[in-house]
């Protein structure tokens, strides 16, 4: 079995027939899904501590500070020593808690970004879930998860945590609008939800240079939304630390608090990885066009590049936008955060998505 | 294996639609209720209908539950528990509950259902975008246009009555 860096289809297919020629195929469907299954828990886990880490690299950076060096060569092992001691740490309870919602909103929360990372394309041929409704299902999957946070704020019976977790079911809900009408541009362009048609339809270029203006402003619209639908900063007034003690996750402890903190961040690489997808055309490398003397051979050299450095470098450059967002822009109010969603951003993209239909009515993008 | 599925999913729909109207802890009824839906919409996957699964869960689990959730967390309390009902209630109740169920039973065993023979066609969603928009033969603009013009009276109608009346 060879393994080609440029098209997985074959190896896929290889270990499908090899599966199949050994088990019967309810047999194979089930063995299949247990090795994606665990392929995709290991990835959300070495992910998860990356990013960590990534995150407390770029804020000590930003704010002229060292960051953590201690453990390991320039403190790489830090997140691994990190989560070790909430795994061991004492999972407490508080007194009159709903002991059964207590337990379950963690597992809300880190399910919904579970599920929704299976949709997005790794590489060519490196895909677990293509719906005909791709973009529907990962919107719709990873709205299941502000019912996690909704119930970790009610079932600690604590005001912090009910005052975190109404605001932040706020931001979530008005900002999914948003987020959902900066896709539409998109969808309206390349003419499907289906993600691998989408990535397909950038083969000659990203969307974001071939839709002209609407794809910027819905780009645009989107880092802002999402950001704000992750809950992290400048919309991280869910858990605001001057004001609410730590939100909605006050009262969680050891392990549970642990998955409320790597269901933040793996959002955060599910939101940049789409973003990626839908934009900038996740594996596709960067090709110019044919009109530009000599732009064969460097749309030849970018072809070098492997599809899953492409689909990576461009999650890790939104991630890192992201990160910067936090560590530059002061909180939001709860007013000015829904008069930003409300009176601005919903406005725009609703005059967006027409302007869109018309360049696409009239053939004007490329 | 898709029959054993859709008996789980069946099972887990029943079970917790029971439990969703027998608890006495409001909120956890709301989270009962999320997983009858999440189970139907499990079943709408497994039937391949993918647009209609996403749909449930975005509109069902994603939009009603968090509205009742949300509803809950503004006005009730953690100790609030309902009070059991009489027994004098839960048997008229019963009663009620056990007439609707033999009726549909009844209905449903006797009807003959029988297969076209077709192959099952894909709903795609191409297909349901040109139909609602469509104006000959088959189409359904018109419904869809009323109902447009009575969601955006709705919502008008919503923001009015949640307007702050402003006194000077």
């Amino acid at each position: 079995m060879a393994i080609d860096i440029y098209d997985f289809t074959g190896m896929t297919s290889a270990i499908h027939e090899s599966l199949s020629a050994v088990l019967s195929p309810a047999a194979t469907t089930i063995v299949e899904m247990t090795i994606i299954g665990i392929v995709f828990i290991l990835f959300y886990a070495l992910v998860g501590l990356f990013l960590v880490y990534a995150e407390r690299k770029v804020c000590a950076f930003i704010q002229c500070r060292l960051g953590p060096r201690r453990v390991g060569p320039r403190g790489i092992f830090q997140t691994i020593a990190d989560f070790i001691k909430l795994l061991m740490k004492e999972l407490l309870m508080t007194k009159n808690a709903d002991k059964f919602l207590f337990n379950l909103a963690p597992f809300i929360v880190i399910i919904a970004s579970f599920m929704a990372i299976g949709a997005m394309p790794f590489a060519k041929g490196l895909h677990a879930l293509d719906f005909d409704i791709g973009i529907l299902y990962v919107l719709a999957v990873s709205g299941i998860g502000v019912i996690g946070i909704l119930l970790a704020g009610w079932s600690s019976n604590n005001k912090y945590s009910l005052i975190g977790a109404l605001r932040s079911g706020a931001q979530i809900v008005s900002y999914e609008l948003s987020v959902g009408m900066a896709l539409m541009t998109i969808i309206i362009f390349a003419g499907s939800m289906q993600l691998s048609e989408i990535v397909a339809s950038q083969a000659n270029g990203w969307w974001l240079f071939k839709g002209h203006i609407p794809a910027i402003i819905a780009f645009v619209i989107f880092m802002i939304a999402s950001t704000a639908e992750t809950n992290r900063g400048p919309f991280d007034l869910a858990e605001a630390e001057s004001e609410l003690v730590a939100g909605f996750h006050t009262e969680y402890s050891g392990i549970k608090f642990a998955f409320f903190f790597l269901a933040e961040y793996m959002n955060m690489f599910v939101v940049a990885a789409f973003g990626a997808t839908v934009f900038l055309g996740a594996w596709m490398p960067f090709h110019i066009s044919e009109m530009i003397p000599y732009a064969e051979y460097f749309n030849m050299g970018m072809d070098f590049i492997p599809g899953f450095i492409w689909f990576f470098g461009k999650t890790g450059m939104l991630i890192l936008l992201m990160m910067w967002f936090k560590w530059t822009f002061p909180r939001l109010r709860i007013d000015q955060l829904l008069t930003l969603e409300w009176k601005y951003l919903l406005p725009i993209n609703l005059v967006n998505i027409v302007i869109t239909a018309f360049f696409v009515l009239t053939g004007f993008h490329f | 294996m898709t029959i054993f599925m859709f008996y789980l999913m069946a099972a887990i729909i029943i079970v917790f639609s029971i439990m969703s109207v027998t608890s006495r802890r409001i909120l956890r009824a709301a989270v009962y209720l999320l997983f009858a839906l999440l189970g139907t919409a499990a079943i709408y996957f497994m039937m391949e209908y993918f647009f209609l699964a996403a749909v449930q869960l975005t509109l069902y689990a994603g939009g009603i539950v968090v509205l009742i959730v949300f509803s809950i967390l503004l006005t009730g309390r953690i100790e609030q528990k309902f009070e059991p009902t009489e027994a004098r209630k839960a048997l008229a109740t019963l009663a009620a509950v056990g007439v609707g169920l033999g009726v549909t039973l009844y209905t449903i065993l006797k009807h003959p259902f029988v297969g076209n023979g077709q192959a099952a066609t894909e709903v795609n969603m191409r297909v349901i975008g040109k139909t609602f928009l469509n104006y000959g033969d088959h189409g359904y603009i018109l419904p869809f246009e009323v109902i447009s013009i009575l969601l955006l009276a709705a919502m008008v109608g919503a923001i009015i009555i949640a307007k702050k009346q402003i006194n000077n």
